[in-house]
């Protein structure tokens, strides 16, 4: 499973695992069931920020068009942050390309810049509810300075079956 | 503080649970009660052993379990431990979330008398350790083919337990005694059989692409027949993202497939067949005097129908073209869905899809169409048919298909449904069952229960002689499980009879 970096520049970002202090599941870890995701409830802490460097934002928009704009690290995913922050995204699967839960649409110019999704998180993608052509889920986008700023939305976490053109099977 | 009750322990009913705390953590109380001893459902005993990631879910329902206004009550059964009527008079609402726990059937003679037939639901229940289906009669030694009818991802789930490597499974939770019959197993070939098309398929790319890579597995398939079929739905499978990534993998694979006719006689060791526009019309079985088995007949193959795609491209119908093969197997699972039943006979059911009638999660009065299924968004039930405080969620509500992310959002729904009722001070089942005069709702009702009878369900039960098994009981058991299977290089050794459990719970 490759780390999503920056087009051009290609960059492999670091892994997580770097925080000290904060442990968290990399990814593509089969290690279940002791596999825990750290909610990283105590991430904000500034002195985290400090002894990582980076100061870097995002905003979250909710279905309801709600802004909640979040501090976060490079190399964070979106997943993490929207956990570390209260905001609803689900993530059922703790990051191992096994749901769509986590599912969040980008604007065209940040998601033009990222590497193409793998095919197992387009698998994913394939079964997320009012899918995009800029959706990627969260647990696979990882913060870099370029992103700073950038503007995340969250769909409706409830189906809606007229858009997504939902039909009842036949019996 | 408003006291909510939810029955069933999967998915539906922790995700509901979930989005309920999460969003009024101080103002509500939720008492979650479970059939069986351990909670999660089909996370347990559905999630196919080799998808652990899937079950990760679990650590999620683990926090919602442990927030102080939840208590989980394992091995409760509400219609036998309690009644419905009890939980609409200790509850301000209920939320019916027991999902779907028979299945389908096809209508063949014999289906469920025979040797060597059952659901893909039991078989998937007997080697994830479901407590009622370990005395499944399971026989993999005295055949070489199997046929699994339906080509969903049900289906794909026993193809791939039937196929894989036993040192993959070895890892894997499945019991250690459906290992050992796994390792006896004589089945080599698995046909997958659809009555519709190649452009019909219901499992998803991941599970397909999971077949694909079974090492030794050789996918067998008439080219000739899917090449058609899919040119023939090409401008339909262009605009369906999911569709066309799936076809665009199994063109890939089409040149290495081998023809699905004799697919066995190839030399392959291991395949498994993709047979579509088939239906099976008859089992054929061995004839009852045969000494083999004086009581059951046994399965010896089945005749097969070919069919043809009639109707509209994006949703056609097969018809049965009258030509009939027959196809040599021993055992053959019925994989075509699952179906809810009635926990009560006063409450509204939708017997032709096996579901509550309900808008959005609130339960309906009247069997309206499948509220969930019409056509504009505008679906708010006017309040004379809502049946109030009474909810549904998962498969109950909605039927019997879809995966975790489909689950979560429909339990959502539901849970944003019971919030606005809560916020806008909508009648509880409680206030409905005391002062409502309304004929349906008295005779929803049934006994009023007696005033004496503790008012805490804790003490109501203890004094019913009801074991009740706790989430930090569950936790206990887990921790078992765990122990047991390290020993074996499992994550973990299910326990799979009920009264051990209740023994184990007892005794530490």
């Amino acid at each position: 499973m490759s780390l999503i970096s920056l087009h051009p520049l290609k960059r492999m970002l670091p892994p997580l695992g770097r925080f000290s202090g904060v442990s968290v599941r990399h990814l593509g870890s089969r290690s279940y069931p002791n596999l825990r995701v750290t909610r990283l409830q105590d991430y904000n802490s500034s002195a985290l920020w400090k002894m990582n460097g980076t100061r870097l934002t995002v905003t979250f928009v909710t279905p309801e068009g709600q802004k909640k704009t979040v501090r976060c690290n490079e190399g964070d995913s979106l997943l993490e942050i929207a956990h570390a922050n209260n905001i609803d995204l689900e993530g059922a699967c703790e990051a191992s390309l096994a749901c769509s839960t986590c599912h969040v649409i980008l604007d065209e110019n940040i998601y033009d810049q990222l590497e193409e999704p793998s095919d197992e998180e387009n698998d994913m993608l394939d079964l997320a509810f009012g899918l995009t052509e800029t959706s990627r889920l969260g647990c696979q986008v990882r913060m870099c300075k370029d992103m700073d700023g950038m503007t995340v939305y969250l769909p409706s976490a409830t189906r809606n079956m007229a858009v997504d053109g939902f039909k009842p099977k036949p019996h | 503080m408003q006291r909510l009750t939810i029955v069933g322990s999967g998915p539906a009913g922790f995700y509901t649970a979930a989005r309920l705390l999460g969003r009024l953590p101080e103002r509500l109380a939720i008492d979650m009660f479970e059939k069986y001893p351990i909670p999660h459902g089909l996370v347990r005993y559905g999630v196919a052993p080799d998808h652990p990631e899937v079950k990760s879910v679990i650590n999620r329902f683990d926090e919602v379990a442990n927030h102080p206004n939840f208590r989980y009550f394992g091995n409760v059964n509400i219609g036998q431990d309690l009644s419905l009527s009890e939980l609409r008079h200790l509850y301000d609402r209920v939320v019916l979330a027991y999902g779907a726990s028979q299945d389908k059937l096809l209508g063949l003679t014999g289906e469920e008398t025979t040797r060597g037939v059952m659901s893909a639901r039991e078989f998937v229940a007997w080697y994830n350790g479901h407590p009622d289906f370990q005395n499944l009669s399971i026989d993999l030694t005295s055949t070489d083919t199997a046929v699994v009818i339906g080509q969903g991802n049900v289906a794909l789930d026993v193809a791939r337990v039937l196929l894989s490597p036993l040192d993959t499974l070895a890892k894997t939770d499945i019991t250690e005694n459906a290992l050992e019959h796994l390792r006896r197993s004589k089945i080599r070939h698995v046909r997958v059989v659809g009555r519709r098309g190649p452009a019909q398929m219901q499992f998803t790319t991941k599970e397909f692409r999971e077949m694909l890579h079974i090492p030794g597995l050789r996918l067998a398939v008439d080219r000739d027949l899917v090449t058609h079929e899919l040119n023939r739905a090409k401008h339909h499978i262009a605009k369906q993202r999911p569709l066309k990534r799936m076809t665009d993998l199994f063109y890939k694979h089409m040149d290495s497939a081998l023809p699905s006719r004799d697919a066995k006689a190839q030399g392959s060791d291991k395949t498994w067949t993709l047979d579509f526009l088939q239906s099976p019309r008859e089992l054929i079985r061995n004839p009852l005097d045969q000494p083999l088995d004086r009581l059951t007949h046994a399965l010896q193959g089945t005749a097969v129908e070919h069919n043809q795609l009639v109707g509209p491209i994006d949703n056609p119908r097969a018809e049965g073209t009258g030509v009939v093969e027959n196809v040599e197997t021993g055992l053959l699972l019925r994989s075509i869905g699952y179906r809810s039943l009635s926990l009560d006979p006063t409450l509204p059911f939708d017997t032709r899809q096996c579901i509550i009638p309900n808008a959005s999660g609130r339960i309906l009065t009247q069997n309206q169409p499948s509220s969930t299924y019409v056509e504009d968004n505008t679906r708010d039930a006017s309040p004379n048919t809502v049946l109030p405080g009474m909810y549904v969620s998962g498969w109950l509500k909605r039927g019997p298909s879809g995966i975790i992310v489909s689950t979560m959002s429909d339990a959502f729904e539901t849970a944003e449904s019971i919030l606005q009722d809560i916020e806008s001070n909508q009648s509880t089942c409680r206030t409905t069952s005391e002062t409502s005069s309304s004929s349906l709702v008295t005779e929803l009702d049934g006994a009023v229960p007696d005033k004496s009878e503790s008012a805490d369900v804790s003490d109501r039960l203890a004094d019913r002689g009801v074991q009740v098994v706790t989430y930090a009981d569950w936790k206990k058991l887990e921790a078992l499980e765990y122990a047991q299977g390290a020993t074996r290089g499992k994550p973990r050794e299910k326990i799979t009879d009920v009264a051990k459990m209740l023994d184990l719970v007892r005794s530490t």
